[in-house]
């Protein structure tokens, strides 16, 4: 009751004030997004390797399972412009399939753990007390667990499945940004503009929504865009547990740790796929402090 | 004091600071002569931003190069035989000097001390650097010190870390911390903005006490002209980077030549309210009605081993009327639970019992829904116009908010509400999109005000609205304050520690003491006859302006 009574009082009215000149916070942002040449460089390098992802069936001239064992492993070459792996396989086509898995679990995961972890610590941060100390505690348990076992316990109850995935690095990932969150709201919510909203009458979901999270949103982008690198690298550990991809599908993560092992002898193997990695974390990483300074108004030198 | 035993220990000349940023430089300091001698003491008056701090930090070689850039000038500073220009001193020389020949005492004294260190070690520190003492000897100038400071107990009170100290107290601290090393000049940054008034007395006192024993010269930053004027012997005031008026402290408040410093002077809220004092209509019912308010907070949490601290009672046993169209003023310093009384009354804090009546309804035992209808009828403004706006609204957000929230307007006809509000409170239609920290100080509580005013409420609570202001904004949105009060048929509970103020705006005044209502009265019939002695106290220790002295 409490609820659909908020949202009788919260949904008409209080998207009203920014749809009235388009969502102001929002627009302003993109518009000194726009101003920022790197952030822009990041977003353009970002767009291009998804549309690459999602188009790699149709541009890659080989397949990817597509072996030559009497090529074996090669270097760079007209034919195979990255090289071939040990098993003849075309290594730019497995970097290109590899990406679709990669930034798939990168986004994916992140976004469910920006989702779960900003509403779980707005809430735990703004209802303080109780609340909190119950909602934190879970979180203290859940930070306890081994994450191997963890994992174990996933595989065992429900098998194999690409979905695991994400549910087990989101599982582990929102604690942290939940943990960033609370302690920002916490100090938010002593903020004098709360409590002019609290004497406006607003609800807590409104004061949630539209005061506490946009204020969130510079450590919660720097902390998100340090994420999609780490959970692009635990799915390469999960899927050595395991769990996950399997050969000879590829990841990222997958291409790298076998590119480790061949490092002395076939080192394209190493530095390709490394590359790819570290071209998307500069992209996200230029992205992220545009992002950064384009929502905090006060950044703004204009 | 004779011209001919005066015997300057600094003399700036020319200088001119400049501040280089991204969208070109920016003048902080612009041309800037001054002197001052042992013995006296030199005040530099001006507004926020008007340079003055910039000016005496750089002789300490404390503003950060890059951005700022020293354009020109020199800053001769004599001690005994030896004549140094600070400005081109290196790094060494100024270290060696600073805490040693010159010292400095901050505004806000808890930032200044490390709280993890003891101040007996932090009062010895520079000894044992700069003097090569032994700690044995350290220790008992310090304690020494201490005393002559004026702290109780000082053999037990070295050994105390900062925050076991009241801000007076460590106030003299930083004051003994900066005397410790025998400096021949003393430069003051608003050393008693951030203490009460009664508090602010006893340090003036001090340090004028100091200054005349020891006859050193002392500079004093300060942006409130009454304290100058107790404490000055030459007043230099700045504005916008430049010294528009220097004079004998006397000359400046009597006769002031620039128009800048008699708008200034102007601008000091002094004497009663210029409007008609407000006389109660027929109407019996008050609008608001508070009886045997007590709001306590429970302090820490209880541990296992160890039991809850006992709770602090913040407003004790509170009761007052407020009537319709009148404003009330409550003052009281800080502690003394005024504002908590301020946010109990609006439903911002629970109290523990007692009743708030809006209009006859009972408040305190409203859950936060039943509260929203009655939200719209009193409203709040707050101390700090820059923690009160969420920053990443725009004016047009944080005006509309209200107005949608409580269906006031439709999102049709919003904008003209808000442009009509905004007129209202004296902000340009254009910056309608712009963001809080693109506005100044002033500005913003414009803004906040705008908010508070937007529902059409009867009662405001207004806790400082102008305490952090500078000195000729206060004086505007005071009398912003005055016209809305007088337009909108608004009653007010006017929550300052600054008693000139509320004289200048009140016309019941209430006077709050350790969370407890001790007088009240009207205005003007309470600064004729304070009964109570904290009351007397209180009025006794506002510094008095020169020409009532």
């Amino acid at each position: 009751m409490e609820s659909t009574e908020l949202n009788n009082n919260t949904n008409p009215q209080a998207p009203s004030a920014p749809a009235e000149k388009g969502s102001s916070l929002w627009r302003d942002a993109w518009h000194r997004l726009q101003k920022n040449k790197m952030a822009l460089l990041g977003l353009g390098v970002m767009i291009t390797m998804c549309i690459a992802a999602i188009l790699t069936p149709w541009i890659t001239v080989y397949g990817y399972e597509e072996q030559n064992l009497v090529l074996g492993a090669s270097p760079p070459s007209a034919e195979h412009w990255l090289g071939t792996d040990t098993l003849g396989r075309d290594l730019l086509t497995r970097i290109l399939y590899g990406s679709r898995i990669s930034l798939a679990v990168g986004f994916i995961a992140t976004a469910v753990a920006l989702l779960i972890g900003v509403i779980y610590g707005t809430v735990a941060g703004y209802m303080g007390g109780r609340v909190d100390a119950a909602m934190m505690r879970f979180v203290d348990i859940l930070y306890a667990l081994p994450f191997m076992i963890f994992i174990i316990l996933l595989m065992v109850i429900f098998g194999r499945n690409i979905l695991l995935l994400f549910l087990a690095i989101g599982a582990v990932e929102w604690l942290t940004m939940a943990r960033i969150v609370r302690g920002q709201v916490q100090s938010l919510r002593q903020q004098e503009f709360v409590e002019a909203a609290v004497s406006i009458g607003l609800g807590p979901w409104a004061i949630i929504r539209r005061h506490l999270i946009p204020n969130t949103l510079g450590p919660v982008i720097v902390y998100t865009t340090l994420t999609i690198p780490n959970v692009m690298l635990l799915e390469s550990f999960l899927s050595f547990l395991g769990l996950g991809i399997q050969p000879p599908q590829s990841s990222w993560g997958l291409l790298i740790s076998y590119g480790v092992e061949t490092m002395e002898e076939y080192p394209w193997l190493l530095i390709f796929p490394g590359l790819a990695l570290s071209i998307t974390l500069f992209a996200l990483n230029f992205l992220g402090d545009g992002l950064r300074d384009a929502l905090d108004p006060r950044a703004a030198k204009d | 004091m004779s011209e001919n035993n005066k015997e300057n220990i600094l003399s700036v000349s020319d200088l001119s600071i400049c501040f280089k940023t991204r969208n070109g430089s920016n003048k902080a300091v612009d041309d800037v002569n001054f002197e001052v001698a042992r013995g006296e003491t030199l005040a530099i008056v001006g507004e926020s931003g008007s340079g003055k701090s910039v000016t005496c930090y750089s002789l300490l070689g404390l503003i950060p190069q890059p951005p700022g850039v020293i354009e020109s000038g020199t800053a001769q500073f004599k001690t005994g035989a030896e004549k140094r220009d600070l400005l081109s001193s290196n790094k060494a020389t100024l270290r060696s000097l600073l805490g040693d020949k010159i010292a400095v005492i901050f505004q806000d004294p808890m930032t200044c001390l490390n709280p993890y260190l003891t101040i007996g070690e932090q009062l010895i520190e520079p000894l044992c650097q700069h003097k090569n003492k032994t700690r044995a000897q350290a220790r008992k100038r310090a304690i020494e010190l201490l005393k002559e400071v004026g702290i109780d107990d000082a053999e037990t009170r070295f050994g105390s870390y900062p925050h076991e100290f009241s801000g007076g107290m460590r106030q003299r601290v930083m004051i003994a911390m900066a005397l410790i090393t025998e400096p021949e000049l003393l430069i003051a940054d608003e050393p008693t903005t951030a203490l009460d008034v009664t508090i602010q007395a006893q340090i003036l006192d001090l340090l004028d006490d100091l200054k005349k024993q020891r006859n050193i010269a002392l500079i004093f930053i300060s942006h409130d002209l009454s304290v100058v004027a107790n404490i000055a012997d030459r007043v230099a005031v700045m504005r916008a980077g430049q010294i528009v008026e220097t004079g004998e402290t006397l000359q400046i408040f009597k006769q002031p030549q620039h128009p800048y410093t008699q708008q200034l002077l102007a601008s000091v809220p002094s004497g009663p309210k210029p409007t008609q004092a407000f006389q109660p209509g027929p109407e019996a019912q008050p609008l608001l009605k508070v009886e045997h308010l007590k709001t306590v907070f429970e302090q820490g949490k209880s541990g296992f081993f160890t039991p809850r601290p006992a709770p602090t009672i913040a407003v004790n046993d509170v009761s007052f009327e407020l009537r319709h169209h009148e404003i009330l003023g409550l003052v009281g310093e800080s502690g003394s639970g005024k504002s908590t009384l301020g946010r109990s009354v609006i439903q911002l804090i629970k109290p523990t019992s007692g009743s708030v009546q809006l209009d006859g309804q009972e408040l305190t035992q409203l859950s936060p829904k039943q509260l929203k209808p009655l939200r719209q009828r009193m409203q709040m403004i707050f101390q700090d116009p820059y923690a009160s706006l969420n920053p990443r609204m725009t004016v047009f957000d944080a005006l509309a908010e209200p107005l949608l929230y409580h269906r006031i307007a439709t999102r049709k006809n919003v904008t003209a509400q808000v442009l009509a509000l905004m007129d209202d409170v004296g902000l340009a239609q254009a910056d309608i999109r712009k963001y809080p920290h693109e506005f100044s100080g002033g500005q913003r509580q414009r803004i906040a005000i705008g908010r508070a005013i937007a529902t059409k409420p009867e009662l405001i609570i207004a806790d400082e609205p102008v305490s952090a202001l500078d000195v000729t904004i206060q004086a505007q949105i005071l009398d912003l304050i005055l016209r809305l009060v007088e337009q909108h048929n608004l009653s007010m509970l006017f929550i300052s520690h600054d008693l000139s103020v509320v004289r200048y705006i009140a016309d019941r005044v209430l006077v709050m003491h350790k969370g407890k209502l001790i007088e009240s009265g009207d205005t003007e019939t309470l600064w004729a006859n304070p009964t109570e002695t904290y009351t007397q106290a209180l009025f006794a220790a506002v510094p008095q302006r020169i020409n009532e002295k």
